[in-house]
């Protein structure tokens, strides 16, 4: 098994033999890192961690202090995404270890490559109680796609390399190091920091068989209402000049994930935008009206699913997935591949030929003319205007992260991506507080692109502390703050479906956001009329350094169109319901 | 209803195969923590594990898991898969008892007072060892399938069992197939 990154074949003897100081555990821990390209590590320091923190000075890779730790697994995450390299977190034990749980398992659910490391207490006081203490090992391991527990320090260079296989190859996902603070303080004797792995049971599927591919190929022959479903993995496998190939080569419309946003151009005549709950109109209409769906690395995950029995009703139903367990977890295929999806869709391309689909498309046609993406503009300044401004002034060429609710789902509809890995939002764990750390983390990774985070008013004042890491790293982050002073995508549900019985959604109490800012040193704009939006976006976005652009909107708006939890497709709502209009309470999962 | 049904299964002295239990065969890495692993993969589905046995393979790097648990086939399918997935699993699968030989172990400690004595051991003899006696109490010995033991204990119960405690299923598979 060969890494991607491997490092060039250290020998770690020499320090002997030239009478200098032995390697700390820790020393060699940075060494490794170093070796594998790490840029930066997202950080908080604390006791256990003292020996790792240490070992930093002087080392290449700069240390990014955060202001808390959820900050850094988030801008691990970020930097992840933008740049497809591991993200590296570092922090210490006890508190400091379980406020990485919430970004671990935000990673874990989107399948982003990420290391956290966490300092442990010594290995003799393992299990009784010591001072910030935590079993962060055994509390992490529901949501890792591996971990350890270094027990010995000549153990870290395999530990280290293992860990950067796993956590990119494959699917991704994060992998947790605990570093007891002996196993880090200790002399490393180790013979090299370039081991053998040892990991037998690990395997990659690749370019999927051949076989599998042609029983796919054979299945789109003769279908007249074709849909090519982009996930998240096609992403993650930069799949999209083949998909593209495909579609155009099949005549298939392209519909995508909430985490799939780009990979296929969302502005391609091919491209049905997102689908699924908020998805468009056509998406979803598509879904109800298709003859055979193909899945490129998405889940069926039940935002796009609500009802497995009734999903794409008599269509046939393909699978490309690196996951086998994703096969037949949600949807039972026709036909499926396990392997990379660029690969295996390269490959399937040979083995297709054209559709007759003109009339198909037609059809679609018609449902975006006569179901587009609108808002009204008659009630004041509306969330939707601000982002569909926003596209206007970017254009897709920022990258954009976003928070989770109302404004991710209209940041979804109205900021058309143009490239997978310039749109960021947390998918699977839908984490309040990952859209600006992760914007951070993405401008890390992508120093001279236009990094937006697009947020809300709740989950932005959940990790807003980062603007201090903002501030000091002179990062130009612009932070867009659609705030209706609720936490409206609740707030929309217990108007839709409990009799508009408000409980726990309002946001009394919001700062002055402007004022925020500028406690932090970063500038603020204020947005509060419809005239001044795309003037002060402008501004904001021209502007060279961090910016907060507090936008307050109308309060009670709702996304649509949407279909319920445990819904599905068929029974979408386009429009908004009539005022007295009552809809039965959701079924499905939240 | 409940109680009903489960008296008929005592009386009537039929061991019941049930379709939703399987067995399940994991060679795994030897390594801290691989059985919370393994374990969270059910727990985290709602399937309860009813017997569980890990032991040493001939390889010491590796251990060898049975797990028997109940429930549906499609959720033991992901099961399967995402045990699979793990990073310390090298090997998983499910044996059905077609291509594989399956056996338990199981201790009883039965209440003998003299007067029962006689009767206890004619039941026993040629069926299961009598490995402890001791102020009135004897400890059996048998090995068997799941079944058997199953049958047994019926057997037994009427002679009072004070305690039992089984082995847990162990499953290899048959020729040059490897389990």
């Amino acid at each position: 098994m060969e890494t991607k990154n491997n490092p060039q074949r250290i020998e770690a003897k020499p320090s002997f033999a030239s009478g200098q100081k032995p390697m700390t555990g820790a020393e060699a821990l940075i060494r490794c890192l170093e070796n594998f390209g790490v840029e930066y590590i997202f950080g908080l320091s604390g006791g256990a961690a003292i020996p790792i923190f240490d070992a930093l000075v002087g080392s290449k890779i700069k240390l990014i202090l955060v202001r808390h730790e959820q900050g850094a697994t988030h801008m691990a995450d970020g930097y992840a995404r933008a740049t497809g390299k591991p993200g590296v977190v570092l922090v210490t034990s006890g508190p400091g270890a379980t406020n990485t749980v919430t970004g671990i398992m935000t990673a874990h659910m989107d399948s982003v490559p990420m290391i956290v490391l966490t300092g442990q207490t010594i290995s003799p006081m393992l299990g009784k109680d010591a001072f910030q203490e935590a079993d962060i090992f055994g509390i992490t391991m529901p949501v890792v796609k591996h971990s350890y527990l270094v027990k010995t320090t000549n153990d870290i260079p395999r530990v280290v390399k293992e860990a950067f296989y796993i956590t990119s190859s494959g699917r991704p996902g994060p992998v947790h190091i605990d570093l007891p603070k002996d196993v880090t303080s200790s002399p490393f004797t180790g013979e090299t920091l370039d081991p053998k792995m040892d990991i037998p049971g690990y395997k990659v599927p690749g370019k999927g068989k051949k076989s599998d591919i042609l029983k796919m190929a054979k299945l789109f022959q003769g279908s007249k209402r074709p849909v090519l479903l982009v996930g998240h993995g096609a992403v993650i496998s930069r799949a999209g000049a083949a998909i593209k190939e495909l579609a155009y080569k099949l005549r298939s419309p392209v519909t995508n994930t909430l985490l799939g946003k780009g990979e296929f151009p969302e502005t391609d005549p091919l491209s049905l935008g997102m689908l699924g709950m908020h998805g468009t109109a056509y998406a979803n209409l598509a879904l109800t009206r298709c003859d055979l769906i193909c899945s490129i690395g998405s889940r069926w995950d039940d935002r796009i699913n609500g009802n497995p029995a009734k999903f794409c009703i008599g269509a046939k139903k393909l699978h490309i997935d690196i996951d086998e367990a994703e096969i037949n977890k949600i949807v039972k295929p026709d036909a499926y591949c396990v392997g990379d999806a660029r690969l295996i869709v390269e490959e399937l391309v040979r083995h297709i030929e054209p559709l007759d689909t003109k009339e198909w498309l037609e059809e679609l046609e018609g449902y975006k003319k006569q179901h587009p993406l609108k808002f009204h503009s008659d009630r004041g300044l509306t969330a939707q205007y601000v982002l569909y401004e926003l596209q206007n002034v970017t254009q897709g060429r920022a990258t954009i992260s976003t928070d989770v609710g109302q404004h991710q789902m209209w940041s979804a509809q109205f900021n058309l991506a143009i490239k997978g890995d310039r749109w960021l939002s947390s998918g699977g764990a839908g984490t309040m507080g990952f859209g600006f750390p992760a914007a951070i983390g993405a401008q890390f990774g992508r120093p001279h692109d236009l990094v937006i985070a697009v947020v809300g008013d709740g989950g932005f004042q959940m990790t807003l502390y980062e603007l201090a890491t903002v501030y000091v790293h002179k990062l130009p982050v612009k932070v867009l703050i659609i705030d209706n002073k609720y936490l409206g995508m609740v707030r929309q549900w217990q108007e839709l479906f409990f009799d508009n019985r408000l409980s726990g959604v309002d946001l009394e109490g919001n700062p002055d956001f402007v004022k925020l800012a500028e406690a932090y040193h970063v500038k603020g704009v204020h947005i509060d009329k419809v005239e001044h939006v795309r003037e002060r976006l402008e501004e904001a976005i021209n502007h060279p350094g961090p910016v907060v652009i507090w936008a307050e909107v109308i309060k009670e708006d709702n996304v649509f169109p949407m279909i319920p939890a445990g819904k599905s497709a068929y029974e979408m709502i386009i429009e908004p319901p009539k005022k007295d209009q009552r809809l039965e309470k959701p079924s499905g999962s939240t | 209803m409940v109680i009903a049904s489960w008296d008929l299964v005592i009386h009537m002295n039929i061991p019941k195969k049930n379709p939703n239990v399987h067995t399940i065969s994991m060679l795994v890495a030897n390594k801290p923590g691989v059985l919370v692993r393994c374990a969270q993969v059910f727990a985290r589905r709602g399937f309860n594990i009813d017997a569980l046995v890990v032991s040493a393979s001939v390889n010491p790097k590796y251990s060898r898991m049975t797990i028997t648990a109940t429930g549906d086939p499609q959720t033991l399918e992901q099961i399967i898969k995402q045990t699979a997935k793990l990073i310390d699993v090298i090997h998983v699968s499910e044996h059905t008892g077609v291509d594989s030989i399956d056996r338990e172990f199981a201790l009883f400690k039965l209440n003998v007072p003299p007067a029962k004595r006689a009767a206890t051991l004619k039941l026993i003899k040629g069926r299961a060892h009598v490995i402890d006696e001791k102020q009135g109490s004897l400890i059996v010995g048998k090995t068997g399938t799941t079944d058997d033991l199953d049958q047994f204990e019926e057997e037994l119960k009427k002679f009072g069992i004070i305690e039992m405690v089984r082995s847990g299923k162990l499953v290899m598979a048959k020729g040059k197939e490897s389990t």
